[in-house]
């Protein structure tokens, strides 16, 4: 059996987030007429608070770049390259660059931040461009790097293919558990565990009342405790909040902050209306209704996945009592 | 391939957009950031429709037709959606309605009432932005700008980039740059492609009434060849109406008495730029010959590429020649004090607000033209003095600065410049009647053109560019190959000066086509097709331009290497 018939059996889905079919991905890069091709893994986890990627870059770099080499050899791949966020590119060039020895693939350090998390985004910045998302279609498994077919698997997703090619996939992922909690870290767990049992199986269940956020410190879902019975499908993380002795205003402000820093601005949803929450934040004057519009805009018309899902982490921490 | 806008089947062509194929069929979809120049941005979030099996809300001008697809173009959810970025959009636009370039047009203020938009609902987080001028040509009111990148494709295509985004409190601003290294052309491409009416005319319209304004002075007024078709559409005709005699009326029922068309001064341009040209052949000297009359052209070179000065041709531009013969030649018949005339030139054009400011013109410490209008502030005049080009009965332009040729006229498309002086130059070269008229290989509308022209036993081998884009290509081919061409011409507006930045809004390809068709148009119904022949022309050279330092006073100039000029 070929990798890819071995991916589409495994089901794997990509772990950077969208939890896009990895089969389908390398299916369309492998389609795609143009025969420069370039297979792009992305270590940039720029989400907050996550470092699963990191854990694993540390820990199993042989894996991440097997993963890599399998993909450029089946793809007939120009080159492969690594984007790494700054501290991975400083913890872990040197490492990487041995490692890699004479394949053809080079190291990236990445220049912007949260929003170089984006596939096109990356794209644009190895290509020294604007740090903005690109249009789609079309679709970089078409046109990314260089108007070339890219493929680009998250970090988790490589690990996980070198994994599938020696038979010794197990359906697992890896999880971040940060915030107040004592045996904080990252985690190797199986895909089915309910949130509820990721925290009591890493020994981070709390004994206080509390409410937490999966899937990125800054994108992802709050939760309170009677919700937690659900899988875990995302960037894969938990963040624990006391409920006594966090202040949610305070939490929100943080978090809209952080988004009116990283976004790029380029859309007008997006830029004005986190301009204007940050602005009723920051002016302590706050009116549910204009909240509630701006992020029905943010949600439906933004043009990239930062600007629709501003709303799922403001919702649901608005709505948590 | 068929298609189904709100429940209506529409058959399209392959390759369109669902936004143009929406308009193509009168179905409105708004759309703030989409120009049919420019590429694809999805910025402004206007265009939402939604696509049958395909959930949530998607931009249409981003969205290539597929067979089958069934769409809708104004559902709750999307009309939510437009109001509430329309509003957002209100936000961060200074409503100055009534100084505006957009005036009737404006596609905000339609929409706000489409939307129901409470424009108010968001204090304006512009409001106290400032208004930059660039040169006595542009200028930007940052306080109205939507931020939606327009201008920044358009001036990067100029090759100019002049505007940049820079951040300031953790939002990106669309700001003139501070680079000394970099300086704008005049070109006016970025006014016509805003959306937003962000970005004008220097006294677009404050100053409109301006030049009526002189009191004890002559008052003339002269006007562009390509004017005459396209002016008209700020009066609801087509496209390349053509309305020169309308002009020349409404023109006189401002009140003012002269009124002249440039199209003689063109016709000026031509056997001046004609003789030089065979001169040049013949010596072989500061070869290939550029044109010069387009002003954002020359500061183009004077700025960015000072090493090809010497292949301008020194002959000035039309308005310039017969703004200064008006002083001189007119004056003198008239028996009136060339100080006590004011010229005021409607052109298509925002650079030549900064051409007649150039020292190298002035004759005798005198400017040729005193001030300069564009098509949209002329029509703004008029409407203002209620005055409809539309139905007013036309009259001729005054004689005998009015004759011209229809070489005269085609100067204001692409090729034109070229193609009248090939014509003359024809005739210079094989001392012969003409046999050859028309140089359909110069014309169109694509931004690069070459040929090579038999004249004689001489192959002439000429180029056409408009648009800076095309002409640094062939800038920098040129320094690798100096002799690829002999004559270029290079015009900085798409389609050259029917594109101009003075020109009405909105253009697109289809009216820049209609308007150079219209020009032409004109020219083959004239009897007298080349500059030579025009016998208002031919007079004045017997009897005024008698001598080489008089001709190079009126007819010549000269370029200097620029710094940059534009202080922000
Ligand atoms: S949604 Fe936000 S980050 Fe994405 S393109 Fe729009 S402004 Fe930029
Ligand atoms: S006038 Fe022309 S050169 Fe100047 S900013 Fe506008 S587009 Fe750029
Ligand atoms: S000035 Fe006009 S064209 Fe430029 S970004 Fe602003 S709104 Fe768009
Ligand atoms: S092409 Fe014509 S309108 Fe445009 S800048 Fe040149 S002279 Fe002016
Ligand atoms: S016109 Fe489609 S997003 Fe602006």
């Amino acid at each position: 059996m070929d990798i890819l018939s071995k991916i589409n059996k495994s089901n794997l889905c990509g772990r950077g987030g969208a939890n896009f079919s990895v089969y389908l991905k390398w299916l369309a890069v492998k389609n795609a007429t143009n025969t420069t091709k370039y297979v792009i893994c992305n270590a940039a986890e720029s989400e907050l608070l996550v470092n699963k990627d990191g854990y694993i870059l540390s820990k199993y770099p042989e894996a991440v770049v097997d993963g890599m080499f399998l993909a450029i050899n089946f793809l007939k791949a120009k080159e492969g390259i690594i984007y790494l966020k700054p501290e991975y590119y400083k913890k872990l060039s040197k490492q990487l660059t041995k490692l890699i020895g004479n394949r053809p693939i080079s190291l990236f350090k990445k220049t912007g931040s949260y929003l170089c998390g984006e596939e096109t985004t990356l794209l644009n910045d190895i290509e020294g461009k604007r740090k903005e998302p690109r249009m789609r279609p079309p679709f970089p498994t078409i046109s990314g790097l260089w108007d070339c077919p890219t493929l680009v698997n998250n970090v988790e997703t490589f690990y996980y293919i070198s994994k599938i090619a020696n038979d010794n996939y197990n359906s697992t992922h890896f999880i971040t558990i940060a915030g107040d909690t004592k045996n904080k870290g990252t985690f190797e767990l199986p895909l089915n565990l309910s949130i509820n049992n990721i925290l009591k199986n890493t020994n981070n269940f709390p004994k206080f009342n509390f409410f937490v956020q999966i899937n990125g410190g800054a994108s992802g879902e709050f939760l309170i405790q009677d919700n937690l019975n659900k899988k875990l499908n995302g960037t894969g993380s938990i963040i624990i909040y006391n409920t006594k002795k966090t202040n949610k205003l305070k939490l929100l402000k943080k978090i809209v902050d952080y988004f009116h820093q990283e976004n790029c601005d380029k859309c007008v949803p997006c830029r004005e209306g986190v301009y204007r929450i940050h602005e009723m934040l920051k002016n302590k004057n706050i009116n549910q209704e204009v909240i509630d519009d701006l992020l029905f805009t943010m949600k439906n018309t933004s043009f990239c996945a930062l600007g629709k899902s501003v709303s799922t982490p403001l919702n649901s921490l608005m709505n948590i009592k | 391939m068929i298609i189904t806008i709100d429940k209506k089947k529409i058959s399209c062509e392959d390759g369109k957009s669902v936004l143009e194929v929406a308009r193509d069929n009168k179905i409105d979809v708004p759309a703030l950031c989409y120009h049919p120049d420019l590429k694809i941005k999805g910025n402004c979030r206007m265009c939402l429709i939604e696509i049958k099996g395909r959930p949530g809300l998607h931009t249409s001008c981003s969205i290539k037709a597929e067979t089958g697809m069934q769409i809708s173009t104004a559902t709750p959810t999307i009309n939510k959606a437009r109001k509430i970025n329309l509003e957002l959009l209100f936000g961060q636009h200074r409503v100055e309605c009534a100084d505006c370039l957009l005036e009737h047009k404006c596609e905000l203020l339609r929409l706000a009432k489409i939307y129901k938009v409470n424009i108010n609902r968001f204090k304006n987080r512009k409001a106290k932005l400032k208004t930059y001028k660039f040169g006595p040509s542009i200028e930007f009111d940052s306080s109205k700008c939507i931020d939606c990148l327009n201008c920044i494709e358009v001036c990067k295509k100029q090759e100019v980039n002049f505007f940049e985004i820079k951040k300031i409190d953790n939002i990106n601003r669309v700001l003139p740059t501070c680079d000394k290294n970099r300086d704008c052309i005049y070109c006016g491409q970025c006014i016509t492609h805003c959306p937003v009416g962000a970005i004008e005319a220097v006294g677009e319209f404050e100053d409109s009434q301006k030049p009526l304004a002189p009191k004890n002075k002559t008052i003339v007024f002269q006007f562009a060849p390509s004017i005459r078709a396209s002016i008209g559409e700020e009066f609801g005709l087509a496209a390349g109406s053509i309305v020169t005699d309308q002009l020349a009326a409404a023109i006189r029922a401002l009140g003012v008495s002269k009124v002249f068309d440039v199209s003689l001064g063109a016709d000026f341009t031509t056997v001046e730029e004609a003789k030089e040209l065979v001169e040049r052949l013949s010596q072989k000297k500061n070869l290939p010959m550029f044109t010069s009359c387009c002003p954002a052209w020359v500061k183009f070179i004077e700025f960015y590429y000072p090493e090809f000065i010497p292949n301008l041709t020194t002959v000035r531009s039309p308005h310039i020649i017969s703004g200064g013969l008006i002083k001189t030649y007119w004056a003198e018949k008239e028996n009136i004090n060339p100080k006590d005339i004011y010229v005021i030139s409607v052109m298509p054009c925002t650079a030549k607000k900064h051409e007649i400011t150039r020292p190298q013109v002035r004759i005798k410490g005198l400017n040729p033209v005193d001030h300069v209008l564009t098509t949209r502030e002329l029509a703004h005049l008029f409407k203002k003095n209620k005055i409809n080009l539309a139905n007013i009965k036309g009259e001729a332009a005054d004689s005998p600065l009015g004759e011209h040729s229809g070489a005269g006229v085609i100067y204001g498309a692409s090729g034109g410049v070229m193609e009248s002086a090939l014509r003359t130059a024809y005739t210079q070269i094989c001392g012969s009647k003409l046999s050859k008229i028309d140089f359909k290989e110069v014309r169109g509308l694509q931004g690069f053109k070459k040929a090579n022209i038999k004249i004689k036993d001489n192959i002439v081998k000429v180029a056409v560019v408009n648009g800076m884009f095309e002409a640094k290509i062939l800038l920098e081919e040129l320094k690798q190959n100096p002799q690829a061409y002999d004559y270029i011409e290079f015009m900085a507006c798409t389609g050259g000066c029917i594109g101009g930045g003075g020109q009405p809004v909105p253009v697109n390809s289809k009216t820049r086509e209609a308007r150079a068709k219209g020009l032409y148009s004109i020219d083959t119904k004239k009897k007298i097709r080349v500059a030579h022949d025009n016998p208002a022309l031919k007079e004045i050279y017997k009897s005024y331009l008698t001598d080489k330092h008089i001709i190079h006073k009126i007819c010549h100039t000269t370029f200097n290497k620029k710094k940059r000029e534009v202080k922000i």
